[in-house]
């Protein structure tokens, strides 16, 4: 066994990774949909819908695969609600939002009503070969659970996805300048719906992700807030995928280090009971912080939102 | 043969107050749809729902209304925000962070003897003082930084959850419980039942006189909306930040002042309702009032009369939704509540024109 | 000139609303040639040629392309059936290289973009058709002309044999008019279809083959060799009257300065130089015209006088006051209006009402305001008069002002901004957008505001308009006023050479 030191980071990074991975993928799930224009904010009830149906579902059928996929369609399905409100009906899309985030909340506590403490089967956790012997990194990045994995293939595949698709362009253009991609005959009620099913069904397998492998089992409100913060990581990320997803992982650790922290027993702060509520909010004070950095650099300027994100596009209202 | 969307030209307060209540009807009748899907009759649970919160007398109307007030001043406060377009949805946290402030005062900041006008004068204050900070910075954060304020409010809501549980857990716990000690009776909010000895049918009523200083704040809300120059600047900063540049708005100002204000009145209602429902902070007071309160100014049209009507709806459900399992159901309610009046809002911008080759004839969608 | 034609519309008609905007429309298009189409603001011409590039759907009537009738309901049919259409506000997306906007519009993009590639066929394919553009540039870096090149790359390597440009001149300095001229030349030779939406009289006697003018919706005229006509001809066309094209503009004697500008320099957005030290002196009762091409600093000239933008140095002084330090309001308050370049979301609230709007600027004085209180009522009968002296098209003071058409939004400005009579007065774009009619009562109430001891600070991109208004001009180039010249010594090629920084050279 390794000194103390070493092993409370590898501890904190293999942790962090872990966490991070729901995290990530419902941050890529957003950037999808704020790249094409439409803000959901309904992320953390998309996430939790997903938890619930894919723990339930794959406990009453002992299937994972139908958990995974059940969560996926769960989700996608109910953004497409948002999208259809926003983008059809041009309806407000933070409201729209807000009241699907509520909905699936809802709709989460109530199927995951039966679930409490119930035992679920739970995705694989396996090492890869001799890359985990690594010392730091390796138990972090190659001793962990499937979805894990997945999550780490999903980094380069967004990247790719949106730089050199043609999909992707389609998308950027959309976001960007919807009557310029409209101009050129791209439909951009289609890009839009699909890309928010696509941050719905990430969102859902983020949720997955959670009661199947991460925190397994069910729990009311289980997420933690993590839905709002891939929101403020899409921001942080710049709306690129792997600077976002990137920024997920670190919070992964981040989230992870009150809990580590409380073990440490060599300083004296440390052991005070009560530190454990001030170390809880870290999270969500470092989010903050995130964004007034974001907001006080230039880069703003040049890692900035999609000029078409949060308004509705109607093609023949007669321009000005 | 096509269909077409025209803009409308005018838009009625009688066409947006039925949008309003016909969005209601939808979302009650989804709402029915979803109860049966999970078991449940809609119509013996929409009359139970009923009939616990406003039919079944006057102890449910009482029950009723210590629910409305705090939805209603902090349905106030996100009206207000929302109105300027900034969007406070953290309201939740500067509710506890009022009633943080206002058990501070009653229990340990203010010597107990006290009188009761100066104590509860002294609480309320101070509630509005720390929720309008909590809120204050955010938008001083939007105004400088353009830090996201839906994002920034958020994450304070759950570090005001999280100090909470530190005061209420640890600093201010009552042996070991996770309640405060007691207010001092000066820092009890009057309510109904103060009456009894009086008027023997008051006995058991738990409405307080928080709801009488929710009233008198729509009052106020509505004048200085409608009626005040400060009202119609905050109409243009909502419209078009740059016409507000233009005709010369400290845009930065008034973003700052607004969210103050409006996190000040959810930090009140959480003052409220420590003093005049639980009379200690204790964990979870709040069923997330400060979340619904945003469904209710959604569901207004940041009127604030729309607004005392949407509490009172609201309120009714989170009274009758003891009476109907699964508890997610009232929360699924709220957010087809807010999707309905959204989509609604398509039919009050737009009409649905019907059109053939050369002449088109016109049909209305709405009216 | 070719008799068999490519292009066939009959009996087109197009309503938004109670607004007939194009009204059983008759017109033919010839290969090789150059087609105006002729009409000022709101004539319809723009939405005619929409309807053709399919980005309306006509409500009635018929279109033949090639002998075939088409049916156009959405810009991929009409790019399928070889109509290209250039915008006058450019339709790209300026976060994407130039390749990846050309691409945005071909027939077939690949599954897997290959960004070498890409970018070298394109680079080729601009060489080939002469247009000076870097590939891999990002659009949004390109300057105005650039861009428009980017546009026209497009249409064609889409493959249109039918280009429809909407005012493509009016961003371009007479310079890089001619050079667009000169490539349209090169593909009328070619046998490309051309239709060019204009309002300049001058572009349609010299380079068109055919003019068809638009009135109201209606095709009233179309001549062949429209370069044998007098521009007043075509202007009585177009106008439905005789008509005059001299602004009456009266000889005046300018007073002392009333607005005066000591070594202004002010950032853009980006944070780089737009104004570099301007000096510069407007007199009562005199208009001075800024000269220059779009994007060197007349915009942020314009809001540092107001007080929308930090000056980073200068001094601007107010009937003799240094104001540089006072807010936009306090500066409004000593008189200084200002017409801004964005009607809808500056210049305007959009979803108050027109009485609201008029009433932006005096909202706080009596009668409007009591104490704390608002009573806007109070100004409706005076607004009233002024949507009548304007001849605003609204339902009412009570309606909002979204629901305006640009013309009108900008009526409601005017109004508002001229009255009370104004100190000082800037003005960006006053007459953009505005019909005959009321383009000329525009010009008359900037006049009137001259002739009340105003002094105008003026920047319009009609360089003929701005000419025909200003008692002085002065030429800005990167932030720099160049050259000053008096109304009479001032010549538009010559003030043309100066805005694109060419020399003195006769």
């Amino acid at each position: 066994m390794a000194s103390g030191p070493l092993t409370f980071l590898e501890n904190l990074l293999a942790a962090g990774v872990a966490r991070g991975t729901p995290l990530s993928f419902a941050t890529l799930g957003e950037v999808f949909a704020e790249r094409a224009g439409v803000l959901n904010l309904g992320v953390e009830g998309m996430m939790l819908l997903g938890a619930a149906a894919g723990f339930g579902l794959a406990h009453h059928t002992g299937s994972l695969i139908l958990g995974l996929l059940g969560a996926m369609a769960a989700s996608a399905l109910l953004s497409l609600l948002h999208a259809g409100v926003t983008v059809t009906l041009a309806g407000d899309q933070v409201v729209s939002g807000l009241g699907l985030g509520f909905f699936g909340a809802g709709l989460a506590s109530v199927l995951g009503a039966g679930l409490v403490g119930v035992p679920g089967p739970r995705l694989p956790a396996f090492e890869i070969g001799g890359l985990c012997s690594i010392p730091l990194l390796g138990p972090a990045l190659f001793s962990q659970n499937l979805i894990v994995y997945i999550g780490f293939l999903a980094l380069p595949l967004a990247w790719l996805y949106l730089h050199r698709t043609r999909m992707g362009l389609k998308l950027r253009a959309v976001g960007e300048s919807p009557s310029a991609a409209d101009s050129q005959g791209i439909s951009v009620a289609r890009v839009r719906y699909a890309h928010v099913a696509a941050g719905g069904a990430l969102a859902g397998i983020a949720g997955a992700s959670l009661s199947l492998a991460i925190t397994p089992g069910w729990v009311d409100g289980m997420t933690s807030g993590q839905g709002w913060i891939a929101v403020g990581l899409v921001i942080f990320g710049g709306w690129e995928p792997v600077r976002a997803a990137l920024g997920a992982y670190l919070f992964g650790a981040i989230r992870r280090l009150p809990l580590d922290l409380q073990g440490v027993q060599s300083l004296p702060l440390f052991r005070n009971p009560n530190l454990g509520y001030f170390l809880d909010m870290l999270p969500y004070l470092f989010t903050v912080a995130v964004l007034v950095v974001a907001g006080a650099t230039r880069l703003r300027r040049r890692m900035g939102a999609p000029a078409a994100l949060g308004k509705a596009f109607i093609r023949g209202e007669r321009g000005r | 043969m096509r269909l077409e969307l025209r803009p409308r030209l005018r838009t009625s307060t009688g066409g947006t107050l039925a949008a309003s209540a016909l969005s209601v009807l939808v979302a009650l009748a989804l709402g029915g749809v979803l109860l049966a899907a999970a078991g449940v009759s809609p119509l013996a649970a929409f009359r139970a729902i009923f009939t616990a919160s406003l039919f079944g007398g006057a102890y449910a109307l009482s029950d009723t209304t210590v629910k409305a007030t705090p939805l209603l001043i902090c349905g106030l406060g996100c009206a207000l925000a929302f109105r300027a377009r900034l969007w406070n949805v953290g309201a939740e946290g500067q509710l506890l962070l009022g009633a943080w402030a206002a058990t501070g005062v009653a229990s340990f900041w203010l010597p107990p003897g006290t009188p009761a006008p100066l104590m509860l004068l002294s609480m309320g204050l101070a509630a509005m003082a720390a929720g309008g900070a909590w809120a204050g910075v955010c938008g001083a954060l939007r105004a400088t930084l353009q830090v996201n304020e839906i994002i920034s409010t958020l994450m304070l809501v759950y570090v005001a959850q999280k100090l909470i549980n530190y005061f209420v857990f640890g600093a201010w716990s009552e042996g070991g419980f996770p309640l405060t000690p007691v207010f001092p009776e000066a820092a009890w909010l009057p309510r109904l039942s103060d009456l009894a000895p009086r008027f023997p049918g008051m006995a058991g009523l738990t409405a307080h006189l928080g709801i009488v200083v929710g009233v008198l704040l729509c009052v106020a809300m509505w004048l200085l909306l409608r009626r005040s120059v400060w009202g119609f600047e905050l109409r243009v900063l909502g419209d078009s930040e740059r016409a507000a540049r233009y005709i010369g708005l400290r845009v930065e100002r008034r973003m700052l002042t607004t969210m103050a204000l409006s996190g000040a009145l959810a930090g009140l209602a959480g003052m409220l309702e420590v003093a005049g429902v639980v009379h200690r902070l204790q964990d979870r007071f709040s069923p997330g009032y400060g979340f619904v309160a945003i469904a209710v100014a959604w569901l207004a049209r940041l009127d604030p009369w729309g607004v005392l009507l949407g509490a009172f709806l609201f309120a009714a459900l989170l009274v009758g939704a003891k009476e109907v399992q699964p508890g997610g159901i009232s929360m699924m309610l709220q957010g087809v509540v807010m999707l309905t009046v959204v989509a609604g809002d398509f039919l009050l911008r737009y009409r649905i024109v019907r059109v053939d080759g050369d002449a088109s004839k016109e049909e209305a969608g709405l009216g | 000139m070719s008799t068999t034609a490519s292009v066939r519309l009959r009996g087109l008609c197009k309503r938004f609303g109670a607004v007939r905007a194009v009204e059983r429309v008759d017109l033919e298009l010839h290969p090789g040639e150059i087609h105006a189409i002729l009409g000022e603001n709101g004539a319809g011409k723009s939405t005619l040629m929409c309807l053709l590039a399919g980005l309306y759907a006509a409500d009635a009537g018929t279109t033949e392309i090639d002998g075939r009738p088409v049916t156009l309901r959405s810009p991929r049919d009409a790019m399928a059936a070889g109509v290209g259409m250039v915008h006058q506000h450019f339709m790209l997306v300026p976060t994407l290289t130039v390749w990846e906007n050309v691409l945005l519009g071909a027939e077939r993009i690949p599954t897997l973009l290959r960004p070498g590639r890409a970018a070298a066929e394109v680079q080729a394919a601009a060489d080939r058709l002469g247009l000076i553009v870097n590939a891999r540039a990002l659009v949004g870096d390109l300057g105005v002309a650039r861009q428009q090149r980017v546009e026209i790359l497009r249409v064609l390597t889409r493959g249109a044999s039918v280009m429809i440009l909407d005012e493509p001149t009016a961003v371009l300095s007479p310079d890089e008019s001619e050079a667009l001229f000169r490539s349209l030349e090169v593909l009328r030779g070619e046998g490309t279809t051309i239709a060019l939406i204009t309002h300049k009289l001058e572009e349609v006697r010299r380079w068109a083959q055919r003019v068809t003018v638009m009135r109201r919706g209606r095709a009233v005229a179309s001549f062949e060799r429209p370069g044998r006509l007098s521009a007043e001809e075509l202007a009585s066309a177009m106008v439905g009257e005789a008509v005059s094209l001299e602004v009456d503009r009266s000889e005046r004697e300018a007073g002392g300065p009333r607005l005066e500008l000591r070594g202004l320099a002010a950032a853009s957005d980006r944070g780089l130089t737009a104004v570099d030290g301007v000096d510069l002196q407007v007199r009562a009762g005199e208009i001075l015209g800024l000269a220059g091409v779009a994007g060197n600093g007349q915009v942020e000239l314009m809001e540092a006088v107001a007080g929308l933008r930090p000056p980073r140095g200068g001094a601007v002084l107010l009937d003799g006051e240094d104001v540089s330090a006072l807010s936009a309001r306090r500066r409004a308050e000593r008189g200084l209006r200002y017409i801004p370049e964005d009607r809808t979301a500056t210049g305007t609230a959009p979803s108050l009402s027109v009485l609201e709007n008029l009433c932006l600027r005096r909202y706080r004085d009596p009668p409007c305001r009591r104490g704390p209180w608002i009573h806007l009522e109070a100004m409706d009968r005076r607004c009233r008069a002024q949507i009548d002296a304007l001849q605003i098209a609204t339902a009412g003071p009570g309606q909002a002002v979204r629901l305006l058409s640009g013309g009108n939004l900008q009526k409601v400005i005017l109004a508002r901004e001229l009255s009370p009579a104004p100190a000082v007065l800037l003005a960006l774009h006053p007459t953009r957008g505005l019909d005959a009619r009321a383009t000329r009562k525009a010009r008359q109430l900037l006049l009137d505001a001259r002739d009340d001891g105003a002094a105008v600070l003026l920047w319009s991109e009609d360089l003929e308009e701005l000419l025909a208004l200003s008692d002085r001009v002065a030429v800005i180039v990167a932030g720099r006023i160049t050259h000053t010249v008096d109304h009479d010594t001032a010549e538009l090629a010559t003030v043309g050479r100066w805005m694109t920084g060419g020399g003195d050279a006769a």
